[in-house]
């Protein structure tokens, strides 16, 4: 488990306990935190889940594969050198403690 | 309906139905939001269930949408078993199946669809399930284990997505599968015959019976059990499980007997309005039309969502037309096809990539100009091809097989 803090583009900030093998996505539209949109359920084929992971995630994530740094490519806010799909980040207790901001839009 | 205060009934609560409730409250709709789902869950995520969730690769918690009190938390009220058994458009009210009745100021159909059946012998055994539901999928899953003990194999009717990514699931927990397709190819209805015959290969690949032309004569069962699958030649195909994929019907008969027109689906415009101002409908219950009149049935989480849009919007006395290039996708062991445009009447194809390698892409064209992108393993083209198809921007064939021709100069 992880707990990862969620600030939305107003500045609303909600933390959340995921648990492991959950992905940042699926922890924040279970838990109503309306700035990720995830239509596509976590199959990587929406780029509606689109956030900036801050330093602490930046360290410990893997980079991002193929398919991913693909779909980041449209996401619809600015992508930015921490842009990530949050679909595709799956927590494990090295994510403690970490904080994505979401965009302003997902579409 | 403006944006004063109102009761506003969802019947459905899947995909379309989650998103226009949330549509109606991010569009400043104050009045109360009734979300209605017949089954004993609340929203939860369809695509999934013949994928991800099947294989056991992620768990029931994780398929959940929306959880109810985050649902209650936008004040939209969730009702999970409430059956609607009709619609009085002079009275404004629905009625439950339960004897009750709400009284509506907008009301929005996102009944879904339900998987067809075949007309066969045996087709009631308790191992012969379609996959749509939550519960579907649990049964399913049971049967793989069961087939998994007993050592018995696994048989799809149907080589259509749902079928194929069932097959690809059962595959990769050891078990042998048969698929069963009654045309000469695989997802002849999406595809077109290079990539029907690409798929078809991927699944022998993988030691997958595909068999097309398939003709059925009966289920044979035995204490209720399917075990075998008689086919016309005389042959017999041993099965510990039989899943379904024949696809869908739109649930339309409600609309149907409350005087909405309906055509294998519920009619709508492109705004998701039927012709009562105060109803609406959206995602795979609809037939939507299009400029020229004809009707369209998609069936698809894009639709779905899309159409919520447009519907809350066309409640709320907005234009809020679905207008966007159609999208889909479909995971089958490490391959993720992704589809943009609607490849129907397309009279010539170009491959762009390899379609020996990892990824690649097939262009459709119709009279010249691009209508459709099927992208293997290749995101990138996919993300390019909606754009294009958007901006009505058409590469010339060549072109698109021309991997040293960079499409995206098309579109500056």
């Amino acid at each position: 488990m992880a707990n990862i803090t969620y600030v939305e583009a107003n500045g609303a900030s909600t933390s959340v306990n995921v648990p492991d093998g959950w992905s940042l996505m699926q922890a924040a539209t279970t838990n109503g935190i309306d700035g990720i949109l995830g239509e596509c359920g976590g199959s990587c084929a929406c780029a509606t889940c689109h956030c900036y992971v801050d330093e602490l995630l930046m360290a410990v994530l893997p980079a991002p594969e193929a398919g991913e740094l693909d779909m980041l490519a449209n996401v619809a806010a600015e992508r930015k050198p921490n842009s990530r799909l949050s679909c595709q980040i799956k927590a494990s207790a090295a994510l403690e403690g970490g904080t994505i901001t979401l965009p302003e839009t997902q579409e | 309906m403006s944006a004063e205060p109102g009761h506003v009934v969802i019947v459905g609560a899947g995909q379309a139905g989650v998103m226009t409730a949330e549509a109606l409250r991010s569009g400043g709709f104050a009045g109360a939001i009734t979300l209605l789902g017949d089954e004993p869950h609340g929203p939860y995520h369809r695509p999934p269930l013949s994928k991800a969730w099947l294989a056991g690769e992620i768990t029931e918690p994780q398929l959940v949408m929306r959880a109810p009190e985050m649902l209650a938390k936008k004040n939209i009220t969730l009702r999970t078993h409430a059956n609607v058994a009709a619609i009085d458009r002079a009275a404004q009210t629905v009625l439950l199946t339960n004897g009750e009745t709400l009284h509506y100021t907008g009301l929005v159909l996102a009944t879904g669809s339900t998987p067809r059946s075949l007309p066969l012998p045996g087709m009631a055994a308790a191992n012969v399930l379609p996959l749509r539901s939550r519960d579907d999928a649990s049964r399913i899953a049971t049967g793989l284990v069961h087939c998994a003990e007993q050592n018995l194999p696994v048989v799809v009717i149907g080589g259509g997505f749902i079928g194929l990514e069932v097959a690809a699931t059962a595959r990769k927990k050891g078990l042998a599968v048969t698929v069963l397709e009654a045309a000469p190819r695989l997802l002849g209805r999406v595809l077109p015959p290079v990539l029907s015959d690409w798929y078809a290969a991927l699944h022998r690949g993988h030691g997958v019976n595909v068999v097309l032309d398939a003709r059925i004569a009966a289920v044979e069962t035995a204490n209720d059990q399917a075990v075998a699958i008689q086919m016309a030649d005389g042959t017999r195909v041993p099965c510990g499980l039989v899943v379904l994929g024949v696809g869908v019907s739109a649930n339309d008969a409600l609309a149907r007997e409350a005087g909405l027109a309906t055509d294998r689906g519920i009619v709508v415009d492109a705004c998701g309005r039927t012709a009562d101002p105060l109803i609406v409908a959206a995602g795979d219950c609809t037939a939507r039309q299009l400029a020229d009149g004809s009707l369209i049935r998609l069936e698809s989480v894009q639709n779905a969502t899309e159409q919520a849009k447009s519907a809350a919007a066309a409640l709320l006395g907005q234009e809020r037309p679905f207008v966007a290039t159609p999208w889909f996708w479909s995971d089958q062991y490490d391959k993720k096809l992704q589809m943009a445009g609607l490849s129907g009447g397309a009279d010539a194809w170009a491959v762009r990539g390899d379609m020996a390698g990892a990824a690649f892409s097939v262009y459709h064209f119709r009279a010249g100009q691009l209508v459709a992108v099927d992208s293997v393993n290749a995101a990138k083209d996919h993300l390019q091809a909606r754009k294009l198809l958007d901006a009505g921007v058409s590469p010339t064939p060549a072109q698109a097989s021309d991997l040293a021709f960079d499409l995206a100069s098309l579109l500056a």
